[in-house]
């Protein structure tokens, strides 16, 4: 007999808790229009808000002259914890002083590398680097990942210190 | 050897290999299931397919790069990875934090904490074959991610800790977007009760599957959640409190039924444990400096330093033995997922291979956690 109850009495329980499961779930299909969360990805581009602070990929600020602030001390070089930096200085006469100064010549960036942990642009002493709020990234080809930060034509601001 | 496997009634055991890409091992992890039948045997994990040598790495980076490694090893409780780092630095070299940076930490911790509870819920009902929870788990835990990419610029390899502070201050939006979750969140709770919690199907799935006891709690070394749900007092949050949890109001959640279904119940209530501390925490929010004043080289002194911190896996220990240079000479980190792990063939043995299912899910394993 106590089985006979039992055998009832879960299938009472069952209909009883799929009953309110199903509530919750049926108060979302009638509210539909109230939480929308599902986003229109990619057609919502324009429209799609990415935090300032989102670290997309690294880049070297330039000016409108065409200038950055990146002297080749390599501090970022050393921050990085896997080598995804490398800079090739070079080094120029200064026609004032007469002494030769370092500059750089290619600050190259492996993105394919990178972590993205910002711990080269906290590195930089004189604020060159910073991370841009870009997220589609994918390429056909590796090679297409090795960026020259340093744009071609630029140079040094005049105001950074060695 | 196979006469051996053959037992009186004829029947034979045999193997049957679960991952490495099974769905519901949720990552790479190879069991070797011994079965009589339906009736496992034997479990033998096999880990090591997502072996990155973490520990090796460590060894020749610096200690801030060291944090970012950490990001990596339980994705889930990246927040928690750094900070058990960031303050063995802290400590070995006696530096003492803001105010500020305590409390953000704390806060920080606790909303991975309920992230991380989020998506094991979700991940949970569908190992049980309920899509549903997946899809309202993601829902919320999706606020979370906002949150935190406003704040540490990324969503789950934050690496937002370093020695002396954190990496950025909070952003502007952080405490109204956390009220503002909290509130959403607290009418969002009861759901995931509703759900999942008391139905039949689930319960009679989970209720009595792998009872571990406390003492095989306590010698597997299962803390977090899962052994909280054992009754084994292991929060290192209340044993050993670090950054501000020595001054908020919580419950340890202790549990003694032990089984599948009451580490389910402990990581819901813990849920509401994080969300009180959250709300104890968020109104006020110390001012000071995010950074304490560092050497830019950090050296740690001669010797071995040891920190440990609760990850929403359970305890994280980090073991550094310094030669006093800027990169330690070994790094041991003792992660929470791989004790869990080695309890599994011990709860379930005589269980069916469904059960094990529930099993795995409810000991919250991350892969990347285990292998490291
Ligand atoms: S973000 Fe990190 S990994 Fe990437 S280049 Fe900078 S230091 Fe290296
Ligand atoms: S980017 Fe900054 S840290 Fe790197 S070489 Fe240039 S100035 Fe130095």
């Amino acid at each position: 007999m106590s089985t006979i109850i039992a055998y009832f009495k879960g299938i009472g329980q069952g209909l009883n808790t799929l009953w309110t499961g199903m509530k919750v779930t049926g108060y979302y299909f009638f509210h539909a229009r109230k939480e929308i969360i599902t986003m229109q990805y990619p057609d919502n581009r324009d429209t799609l808000k990415i935090p300032e602070r989102f670290r997309g990929r690294v880049v070297m600020l330039h000016d409108q002259n065409n200038e950055h602030a990146c002297n080749g001390c390599t501090m970022c070089e050393m921050a990085c914890p896997n080598g995804s930096i490398k800079i090739i200085t070079d080094k120029i006469l200064n026609p004032e002083t007469g002494k030769a100064v370092r500059i750089i010549d290619k600050h190259i960036y492996h993105f394919s590398m990178c972590t993205l942990c910002n711990l080269c642009v906290q590195a930089c002493p004189s604020n060159a680097l910073a991370m841009d709020n870009s997220y589609e990234n994918s390429v056909y080809d590796r090679s297409e990942l090795t960026f020259v930060l340093n744009q071609p034509g630029s140079k040094i601001r005049d105001n950074v210190k060695d | 050897m196979q006469a051996e496997l053959i037992s009186k009634d004829g029947t034979q055991e045999y193997f049957v290999n679960m991952g490495p890409q099974h769905p519901s091992t949720h990552g790479v992890l190879r069991l070797v299931l011994t079965l009589d039948g339906e009736i496992i045997k034997r479990v033998e994990p096999h880990i090591g397919y997502v072996h990155r040598s973490i520990e090796k790495m460590a060894e020749f980076d610096t200690y801030k790069q060291i944090i970012h490694l950490t990001d990596r090893m339980d994705y889930l409780s990246a927040h928690m990875n750094n900070e058990a780092v960031a303050l063995l630095v802290e400590n070995a070299l006696e530096i003492e934090v803001s105010d500020r940076v305590k409390v953000i930490r704390t806060i920080m911790s606790e909303l991975t904490r309920l992230a991380s509870h989020q998506l094991w819920w979700g991940v949970m009902g569908m190992d049980m074959g309920a899509i549903t929870t997946f899809l309202y788990a993601f829902r919320d835990r999706e606020m979370i991610n906002d949150i935190m990419e406003e704040t540490t610029g990324a969503r789950l390899t934050m690496n937002y800790n370093t020695p002396g502070g954190v990496m950025f201050d909070l952003h502007p939006n952080f405490q109204k977007q956390v009220k503002e979750f909290i509130k959403i969140f607290k009418t969002k709770l009861p759901e995931y009760d509703e759900l999942l919690s008391g139905n039949i199907i689930f319960t009679e799935r989970t209720k009595g599957i792998g009872k571990l006891s406390l003492a095989d709690a306590i010698s597997f070394g299962v803390t977090g959640p899962s052994g909280r749900a054992s009754g084994f007092a292991c929060d290192v949050r209340k044993t050993n409190p670090y950054s501000a949890y020595d001054r908020v109001n919580f419950t340890e959640i202790l549990l003694v039924e032990g089984d599948a279904y009451a580490r389910y119940k402990a990581r819901i209530f813990e849920m509401w444990e994080s969300i009180s501390i959250i709300d104890q925490l968020i109104d006020n929010i110390p001012e000071g400096v995010i950074m304490a004043p560092m050497k830019a080289i950090v050296k740690l002194p001669k010797g071995e330093f040891y920190q440990r911190v609760e990850t929403a896996r359970g305890e994280l220990g980090v073991f550094v033995v310094s030669d006093g240079n800027k990169t330690p000479y070994r790094v041991k980190f003792r992660s929470p997922g791989f004790s869990n792990l080695s309890v599994l063939d011990h709860i379930s043995r005589g269980h069916k291979i469904a059960d094990l299912v529930a099993i795995m899910s409810t000991l919250d394993l991350v892969i990347p956690d285990i292998d490291r």
